[in-house]
């Protein structure tokens, strides 16, 4: 028995027969008359184009039908088909003249400067080697439903092509926010990255389980048995939670507290009632910024913040200002190359290296505040000034809106808390609320990476992170001033009853977490 | 008989010619017979608009003057079409 240990980017559990994908080699290829070269790549390509075909039927979404239809598109280009054939009549097996052709439009893509443009090579490389499997007769290895899959890496048209029901899948690289993460979570497939290397054979039976982050090779009865109340347990406690999700949190003593939910896409929205919510804690803006090659507009930006605000028909939506740089680069705007990202110009640091761009969103902020009850809320603030600078600003665009008969008003302004001088001196800040993101303060307390494995049990909040929070609660309180967790550790229902011990009454949370926490308060 | 035609339009797509947009102009333009080529700037250099690798390589962004010009039988229709696309922002009609 062999346990690994990952990090969960879709929740869930799942135990079968390992399949490995991209183990198999492909045998070199002799080359044939001309004639039979041509018409082998003219073959691949056309079952390449049924595959496609095949698949755009079954997906249902936006996303991943886009990605499909755009290698379809490849597929019928004589840019593409012509080079191919030329290649071939020069001398090329079709295997050498389809990967030259296409790993040249991959390398370009791959060297650009724009991230959407990056972004794209992936799905290149997927044709590519589509075209490849179907040149060489190995089609795709054989994914039977119930198989817990373990690669390097996956495509998204791979990952859509295949039927996880009852299965889950294992990526020894990946991260949570990877394309294959999110399709995972929206189709609810259990998912584990990061694991890092293995050698384990196909058909070894194994054990996922994405909430806990562990992957069972080969498990022993007892793991087998844990694994199964788990399983039973977590399905118990999510048909419970259900109940919850509809009514006002409060804990078993009758205290009220408010759940609100964390946004990063604004589509998240359509799946959720609002009366579900006491507000949106935090609405991350950086979605705005990524895969483009220019920053986004005052209009743009107005349209989303008001589409957000509108959603939340009154009740309070907390956006946050660009929080950009640490992991989290936006070509053109972060630094490159910094050598401590995490302790270097990101967040409010880099809005006021940038005013122009913070004036850009704070225009668009303060125009959405006149339709819904939102707040402005600031990354990494470290000193006042900082704060002030905003604050300063923020009053300069709504009286230059306003001059120019532009509908605007005055949002409340509030501060992250998850740097410690910030977090030990809460009351030097000129801020109308606090919301604590734990976790950066959590990383920057244990001065420990968050994005270190090996680190991950100094990550745990202890004594330090406690007596931070329950002193701004008490602050807090005492002078009126809102205090929140908008960081994973209010998504953590093992955390709650602590959390709400400090004294805090306002999480923001995941919103697949949002019955859950709801039921955890209930038994606080 | 060949006829030509010309015409420009400002791409207000929010992200210029991604893959989305890019697949909806080549679909587009090779339902037509007459040869299609777009340009950003009238003096070139024009490319395939039924080349899927052409369009998305001219990295075209927001807020840039699109120019298209048709040569063939049907190509006072295509420029049209084409224009319409790009005027109601890729969305299908």
């Amino acid at each position: 028995m062999l346990e690994l240990v990952g990090t969960p980017a879709a929740p869930g559990m799942a135990a079968g027969p390992v399949v490995r994908l991209g183990s198999a080699r492909r045998r070199s290829r002799v080359r044939r008359a001309a004639s039979d070269e041509q018409s082998g790549i003219a073959g691949a390509i056309a079952a390449a184009q049924a595959a496609l075909a095949a698949l755009m039927e079954s997906v249902g979404d936006d996303e991943a039908a886009g990605i499909l239809a755009f290698q379809m598109a490849l597929l019928e280009d004589d840019e593409i088909t012509r080079p191919v054939a030329e290649g071939i009549a020069g001398g090329a097996t079709a295997d050498a003249a389809w990967s030259n052709v296409m790993s040249a439009l991959i390398a370009d893509y791959e060297s650009s400067d724009d991230a959407y443009f990056r972004g794209r090579a992936a799905d290149l490389t997927d044709l590519r080697e589509r075209v490849l499997d179907a040149l060489a007769g190995t089609d795709a290895q054989i994914i039977a439903p119930g198989s817990i899959v373990v690669a390097e890496d996956l495509a998204p048209s791979r990952f859509l092509a295949t039927d996880w029901s009852g299965g889950g899948l294992v990526l020894q690289r990946g991260g949570t926010t990877s394309h294959v993460a999110i399709l995972a979570r929206s189709r609810g497939v259990p998912l584990l990255v990061g694991v890092g290397a293995i050698d384990l054979d196909d058909a070894t039976e194994a054990l996922l389980d994405s909430h806990e982050g562990l992957l069972v090779i080969d498990p022993d009865t007892a793991a087998r048995e844990r694994f199964e109340r788990r399983r039973t347990a977590h399905e118990d406690r999510a048909r419970a939670d259900r109940l919850h999700l509809a009514s006002e949190a409060r804990t078993a003593g009758g205290a009220r507290v408010r759940v609100m939910i964390n946004v990063a896409r604004p589509e998240e929205l359509d799946a959720i009632d609002p009366a579900h919510v006491d507000g949106i804690g935090l609405v991350r803006t950086e979605f705005l910024f990524h895969d483009r090659r220019e920053l986004p507009s005052e209009e743009e930006q107005y349209r989303v913040y008001r589409r957000i605000a509108e959603w939340a028909q009154g009740r309070p939506v907390t956006i946050r200002t660009l929080d950009a740089g640490g992991d989290k680069p936006i070509p053109g705007l972060t630094r490159d190359g910094e050598s401590n990202p995490f302790l270097g110009v990101r967040g409010v640091r880099l809005s006021l290296e940038r005013p122009d761009v913070l004036e850009v969103q704070l225009r668009a902020l303060a125009r959405a505040a006149v339709v819904g009850n939102v707040k402005v809320m600031v990354p990494m603030v470290a000193v006042p000034r900082e704060l002030d600078r905003v604050r300063e600003l923020l009053g300069k665009v709504v009286r230059d809106l306003n001059a120019a008969g532009v509908e605007a008003a005055l949002p409340p302004l509030g501060m992250m808390v998850e740097v410690p001088a910030a977090a030990l001196a809460v009351e030097c800040f000129d801020t109308e609320f606090y919301s604590i993101g734990s976790n950066d303060l959590l990383q920057y307390l244990m001065a420990a990476s968050r994005d270190e494995p090996a680190l991950a049990t100094l990550s745990k909040p202890g004594p330090a992170f406690w007596r931070v929070l329950r002193e701004l609660c008490e602050y807090g309180d005492a002078h009126g001033r809102e205090v929140s967790l908008c960081g994973d550790l209010a998504s953590d229902v093992g955390a709650i009853p602590e959390l709400i011990g400090s004294g805090l009454r306002t999480l923001s949370v995941a919103q697949a977490t949002l019955a859950a926490v709801k039921a955890a308060v209930s038994r606080v | 008989m060949s006829a030509t035609a010309q015409s420009s339009v400002v791409i207000e797509h929010e992200v210029g010619l991604h893959a989305r947009p890019s697949v909806k102009l080549t679909q587009l333009a090779k339902s037509f017979q007459s040869r299609i080529e777009i340009a950003t700037a009238a003096e070139g250099p024009w490319i395939d608009a039924k080349s899927i690798v052409k369009v998305m390589g001219s990295k075209t962004p927001k807020g840039a003057l699109l120019h298209v010009r048709a040569e063939g039988e049907d190509a006072e229709t295509a420029v049209q079409a084409i224009v319409a696309l790009v005027e109601r922002d890729f969305e299908t009609a």
